[in-house]
């Protein structure tokens, strides 16, 4: 397998080119091989320090993270940030300076504020960041999954392999998504994987709940939700963020999933074929309602089980590419003299 | 012509300059003594024993005024404190600043203020002093400013917020009235601003930034214009950062309103794109914001809707830059990049007059402040702003328009580092700056 070049950190998915997305995507394909085996543990990684530095909890992503680490049989150290004794206020960099000085390769951070990740990608010597979902800003692997999960799902209604079809199947597809726009770390890393790729993206919110200004993104804004719903391919979920203030963004809950809800009714307008995917934890009744969480086309289940073998993929390009080779062969050398 | 207060007694001879006078600019050399300039001319007598400063290729005019400095001293002296914000201030040119009132504890009480008048008097730079409008500067009850205003604070304000309430607001202004002070705010209301920590725009979209609307302060802008038509009190805006702010204050100076405004050189040189790494040391309050402010920023200072330049000096320690940006205090240092950002984006950028140069960093400010020679100077403050004539107190600075020169931070005399200049190219350096007579900087280092 050719390894297209990576960047050094993953704090955006604007750090990968179109080529990186198809790279990941495919390289997650033969993980998600992997994990059809009954042994599932690669070696790829062995030797290499994983630390999952969590700001703020979220243990099914940490447990991807530090599952897909695993399988590739990286050590995990597991630094509950959140919870020890790093209280607000203390500086960023000394917290990341130390873990990295317990000699870690590679960081997977969660912070509640935008733009941590990428200030602690400047301040580690060695040690390479990969953003596990920072405020409102991005939570790439979470992008990633979720287009390699609707690659698959469109790839299996052909019944084809989805490997090896690069961007062709986002080619002119229509992505709806809807929800807590302003506050969504994955809203952002959705629309930059999406487009990037070549599919079309629609935001549908309350006015309350778009950014104010959408000047620079590719997006279109749905004029009217209805309308949208029958014209999407994939509806992508959003949860209202309501511990980041936007329960005050709409009157109350009802009027919310009255209005920008995925209620069955509305289900019934999407075309044949369209997909469903939320990032999760959902909140049924409020974003989606509990039917259609069920539903066979909201594949929901699937973007978690796919979280592995696209977390894999990261934690495999990130770390075992050219710069892997070069460090392989001066072992090889070291031991021959 | 009696000697300044603390004047130094040594003659100095300043050669070679563009002299700034009631004429304009002309090439003459100057005589201090006693604090004074005693003689102004082609070419002057050396006295025996002066100091010779060389002037050549450079201006030589009033040194500069900062309505808006945050010395930090007390309460924060890790970032800064009266003597090394004051060094700082003299090597940008500064013979004057006004500190900012919101310390630990405020200077909302005579005691807090003299202390700190107290402090500053021997500094390199002169110390005048704002007072709080209310106690601990919570919008709430009116701090004693008549107390205040006895020890020559002629400037009241609760910079790093404004007064939200507009009845306190209104009671303020009339109070201000009455003691022939001056209402100075920070224009924002925080209900608006609903805790945006930048511009909301297309950048706080693309960061997933929590912006404020150029609107939370445009609406206190508009608040204080018709309560200071209302009342009749004189009403100075701090770091105006908005084109509607300048509207709204051209539109006021129009129908007479008894108001003046300050612009920051941050907000005339940078937009909200410095913010894509994220580098809390581009925070500050008001945000940076796209560049249609910016123009309209300039625009307002040129044509005199916008009185003067002021640096809201705000240092921080390095600890509190290295949080995430949302959690960063705002706030950059400029006293020692003022005048160099000012010369370049007004006159070099905007083709400003030198004149006009002086006017907004030095006569303006010395104006507002009341440091021109109008304002009652228990502790001694000399005259300010003045152009160079023989009689003028020797608050002078000699800056070099045409210097390039890198900023590196660990070589500023504040404490603090959160420049948002680091590692930049410059353009115009002071090279020297006198105090009542006193050569306090010479070849841009200080001599304290
Ligand atoms: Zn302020």
């Amino acid at each position: 397998m050719s390894l297209g070049p990576m960047p050094q950190h993953l704090v955006s998915i604007g750090d990968l080119s179109a080529e990186g997305i198809v790279e990941v995507l495919e390289v997650a394909e033969s993980f998600a091989e992997v994990e059809r085996r009954a042994m599932k543990k690669v070696p790829t990684l062995k030797g290499k320090v994983v630390a999952t530095v969590f700001f703020e909890e979220s243990t099914r992503t940490r447990l991807s993270f530090e599952t897909a680490a695993k399988r590739l049989s990286a050590d995990v150290l597991s630094l509950s940030v959140a919870s020890s004794s790093v209280k607000k206020g203390e500086s960023l960099r000394d917290t990341v300076q130390t873990i990295e000085a317990m000699g870690i390769d590679l960081l997977i951070m969660r912070h509640g504020s935008s733009g941590a990740p990428l200030q602690a990608s400047r301040w580690t010597e060695h040690a390479q960041v990969v953003n596990a979902g920072d405020g409102w800003h991005e939570h790439p692997s979470q992008g990633l999954l979720d287009c390699f999960t609707v690659r698959q799902a469109w790839a299996e209604q052909r019944s084809m392999a989805a490997a090896g079809t690069g961007a062709t199947l986002f080619e002119g597809k229509q992505v709806l998504i809807v929800g807590d726009l302003a506050h969504s770390r994955v809203a952002r890393s959705e629309v930059l994987a999406y487009t990037a790729l070549g599919a079309e993206v629609t935001l549908a919110a309350p006015r309350t709940l778009l950014p104010a200004n959408l000047d620079h993104w590719p997006v279109q804004v749905a004029e009217d939700f209805e309308e949208a719903l029958g014209r999407a391919d994939v509806v992508s979920v959003l949860r209202l963020q309501a511990e980041r203030g936007s329960g005050e963004c709409v009157p109350n809950l009802r009027e919310f999933t009255s209005t920008f809800g995925l209620t069955e009714e509305r289900m019934d307008r999407l075309k044949p074929g369209a997909l469903v995917t939320h990032p999760g934890p959902m909140v049924r009744g409020v974003e989606i309602s509990s039917r259609v969480a069920d539903d066979p086309r909201c594949l929901v289940t699937t973007q978690v089980h796919n979280g592995v073998a696209v977390r894999m993929a990261i934690l495999y390009l990130l770390l075992a590419g050219p710069r892997l080779e070069a460090a392989a062969i001066g072992q090889f050398a070291g031991a021959a003299a | 012509m009696n000697a300044p207060f603390g004047a130094f007694e040594h003659p100095v001879v300043v050669a070679g300059g563009q002299v700034l006078t009631e004429r304009g600019l002309e090439r003459l050399d100057l005589v201090v003594h006693q604090g004074i300039v005693v003689e102004l001319g082609a070419s002057v007598d050396h006295p025996a024993g002066a100091t010779v400063l060389d002037a050549s290729g450079a201006l030589v005019g009033p040194s500069f005024v900062d309505l808006h400095t945050h010395l930090r001293e007390p309460g924060r002296e890790q970032a800064e404190t009266i003597e090394t914000g004051t060094r700082a201030a003299a090597l940008g040119g500064y013979g004057a600043v006004v500190a900012m009132p919101n310390t630990e504890p405020t200077m909302d009480t005579a005691a807090v203020v003299h202390m700190v008048l107290e402090r500053g008097r021997n500094a390199p730079c002169e110390v005048a002093a704002a007072g709080a409008i209310t106690v601990g500067r919570l919008g709430a009850q009116l701090a004693p400013m008549a107390e205040l205003a006895a020890l020559g604070v002629e400037l009241f304000t609760d910079d790093g917020t404004g007064v939200q309430d507009g009845g306190v607001a209104r009671r303020a202004m009339d109070y201000c009235r009455g003691l022939g002070v001056t209402y100075a705010e920070h224009c924002e209301d925080l209900a608006i601003a609903h805790g945006g920590c930048v511009h909301e725009g297309a950048w706080s979209a693309l960061l997933g930034l929590p912006g404020q609307p150029a609107a939370a302060e445009e609406a206190m802008v508009a608040r204080d214009l018709l309560l200071a038509a209302t009342t009749g009190a004189r009403l100075h805006l701090l770091h105006l950062s908005t084109a509607g702010s300048v509207e709204l204050v051209r539109q006021a100076k129009a129908r007479g309103v008894a108001v003046t405004a300050e612009v920051a050189p941050h907000h005339l040189s940078l937009t909200d794109a410095s913010l894509k790494g994220y580098d809390p040391c581009f925070k500050v309050n008001p945000p940076l914001r796209p560049a249609e402010h910016l123009e309209a920023l300039l625009d307002g200072l040129n044509d005199g809707t916008i009185d003067a330049v002021a640096t809201d000096h705000a240092p921080h320690t390095p600890e509190l830059k290295d949080l995430p940006f949302d959690q960063a205090p705002p706030g950059m240092l400029g006293l020692e990049t003022a005048a160099s950002i000012t010369y370049e984006q007004l006159v070099a950028g905007r083709g400003a007059t030198i004149e006009r140069f002086f006017e907004v960093m030095a006569t303006q400010p010395a104006k507002i402040a009341r440091l021109d020679g109008t304002g009652a100077r228990p502790f001694g403050h000399s005259v300010h702003g003045q152009r160079v004539a023989v009689g003028t107190t020797a608050n002078l600075v000699v800056f070099d328009p045409e210097v390039r020169w890198t900023l590196e931070v660990d070589q500023l005399a504040s404490k603090a580092t959160n420049s948002p200049f680091s590692g930049a190219r410059l353009v115009g350096k002071v090279r020297h700056c006198l105090l009542r007579g006193e050569p306090v900087v010479t070849d841009a280092r200080s001599t304290r």
